[in-house]
Formats: C-alpha cells, sequence, structure tokens
C-alpha cells in the first residue's frame, strides 16, 4: 500500500497520473490497463478540483493505493464540498454534434474504465472516491 | 504540451505534442480559436506525438469542432491518432464526429 498527498490543482494531475500507473504497473497490470487506471484517477481529480473544491480555498487530495493478487483499489480522499460521481447521468454519447453535451464525459469515462466506483461522503472527514480495477479485466 | 503550427493553402496543421489534461487543455481551446480568429476554420490535428488525452481535451475538440464546423466553413480533422488514443476517442463516442486520416498528406489533402 501507497499514500500521497498532492495539492488540490490541475497542475499536480501529471504527478497523481505518474503515481497511479507506476502503482498499477508494480501490481503486474498490463498496459492497457494501466492506461485505464490513469485516465480514471484523472478524470477522479480533474473533478475533486473542479466540483468539490469550487470556490474553496483549494485543499489536498490523498491518494491510496493498494492491491492484492486479484485487484487495485486507489482511493482518492478530498476534504471539499460533496461531489458525488455514482449520480451523475451518463452523457448521449450517440447524439449530433450539435447536440453533444460537454459535462459528464469524466464521470462516464471512470465508470466505463474501471470495475467499481464507489463514493462516501464522511462529513468533516471528507468525501472518499474508492475506484477498483481487477488486474486481469475485460474492460 | 506543446503545439505546433504549420500553415498551407487550404488548411492549418496543429501538430499537439505531450499530455493534454484540465491543465493544458486550455492550450489547445487557445490554438484552436486563435486560428479561428484568423480566418481558419479548415484544421488538420496531428495526434502522433500525443501521449495522452481526458475528457478535459475531450471537451477543447468538441467546442473546437462546432466553431469550425458553423457555416459550413470547415471542420477539424485528426490524422496520426496513436492506438491509445483512438481507444479513447471510440469510448468517448467521438469517433463520429471526426474524419480520422491514417497519414497528415491525406488529411491535408481532404480540403
Amino acid at each position: 500500500m501507497r499514500t500521497a498527498i498532492f495539492p488540490a490543482r490541475f497542475d499536480q494531475l501529471n504527478a497523481i497520473r505518474d503515481f497511479v500507473t507506476q502503482a498499477a504497473g508494480d501490481a503486474g497490470m498490463d498496459e492497457s490497463g494501466a492506461c485505464a487506471v490513469e485516465m480514471a484517477v484523472d478524470e477522479a481529480c480533474s473533478n475533486i478540483v473542479e466540483h468539490a473544491y469550487k470556490g474553496m480555498e483549494a485543499g489536498d487530495i490523498e491518494c491510496t493505493c493498494d492491491c492484492d493478487d486479484q485487484v487495485l483499489t486507489i482511493i482518492l480522499r478530498d476534504h471539499g464540498r460533496s461531489f458525488n460521481v455514482t449520480t451523475v447521468p451518463s452523457p448521449d454519447l450517440s447524439s449530433a454534434l450539435e447536440d453533444r453535451k460537454v459535462g459528464g464525459l469524466g464521470v462516464y469515462l471512470m465508470r466505463k474504465l474501471m470495475d467499481e466506483v464507489r463514493y462516501e461522503h464522511l462529513g468533516d472527514s471528507g468525501n472518499v472516491l474508492t475506484l477498483v480495477r481487477r488486474l486481469k479485466s475485460q474492460k | 504540451m506543446e503545439i505546433t503550427v504549420q500553415q498551407y493553402k487550404h488548411c492549418d496543421l496543429l501538430a499537439i505534442k505531450g499530455k493534454v489534461d484540465s491543465f493544458t487543455a486550455p492550450e489547445l481551446s487557445k490554438a484552436i480559436e486563435k486560428a479561428n480568429n484568423d480566418g481558419k476554420f479548415k484544421i488538420v490535428l496531428d495526434l502522433k506525438d500525443l501521449d495522452y488525452m481526458s475528457s478535459a481535451g475531450f471537451r477543447a475538440l468538441l467546442v473546437g469542432q462546432r466553431n469550425c464546423k458553423r457555416y459550413n466553413r470547415g471542420e477539424i480533422v485528426l490524422t496520426r491518432a496513436p492506438k491509445k488514443i483512438m481507444d479513447a476517442l471510440e469510448l468517448t463516442g467521438f469517433t463520429p464526429l471526426f474524419k480520422i486520416f491514417d497519414d497528415v498528406t491525406a488529411a491535408v489533402g481532404s480540403f
């Protein structure tokens, strides 16, 4: 298990992606699995910066990567306002260019790339987003 | 992320290098807007050296494509997308929104 704390800013996304792809590689995940984790975590952290800490003094994102021989689990904790990604509706990906919505795509990707996405709001203890991907995921 | 611009007779070629995420996507939007402000709406995006693109980048592409296609004045086409980027374009349902060419000559020649 490894944990790192990053300032909740867009300029930290690169470092966060490096941190989780390293964990994915060390867990024995193949390249496409590692890419999926990289993207899902980027989308999750972008949402935390954009929505959870919106209008607030930016706090931190605590990122924990844990693996066993079956799954890689990424836990993202923040102290911003509640932003439950699991209730964000999926965008209509078949709509024409003019009607295509720009929002919701990141959350959609997160769900599509991960085997499990769980969200908990713990009051003063912040928000916890758990992303799980099986090492041999079919996704 | 770096963007280099080459101007052709019938279109602009923007080569995107590096990673497009929520931090760098505004630069991609600006580069497309700058071309538009110069009256250029026919744009080829060369993705050969694009290592990564998140939904922030896809949103920049979507908004750019809408502006370019307005009044039938042009469009954005893509070329040399690495497999990883193609997979993400497919996953997000973006492939029907852009013509995608294997090589630059074909992309530039499409205008």
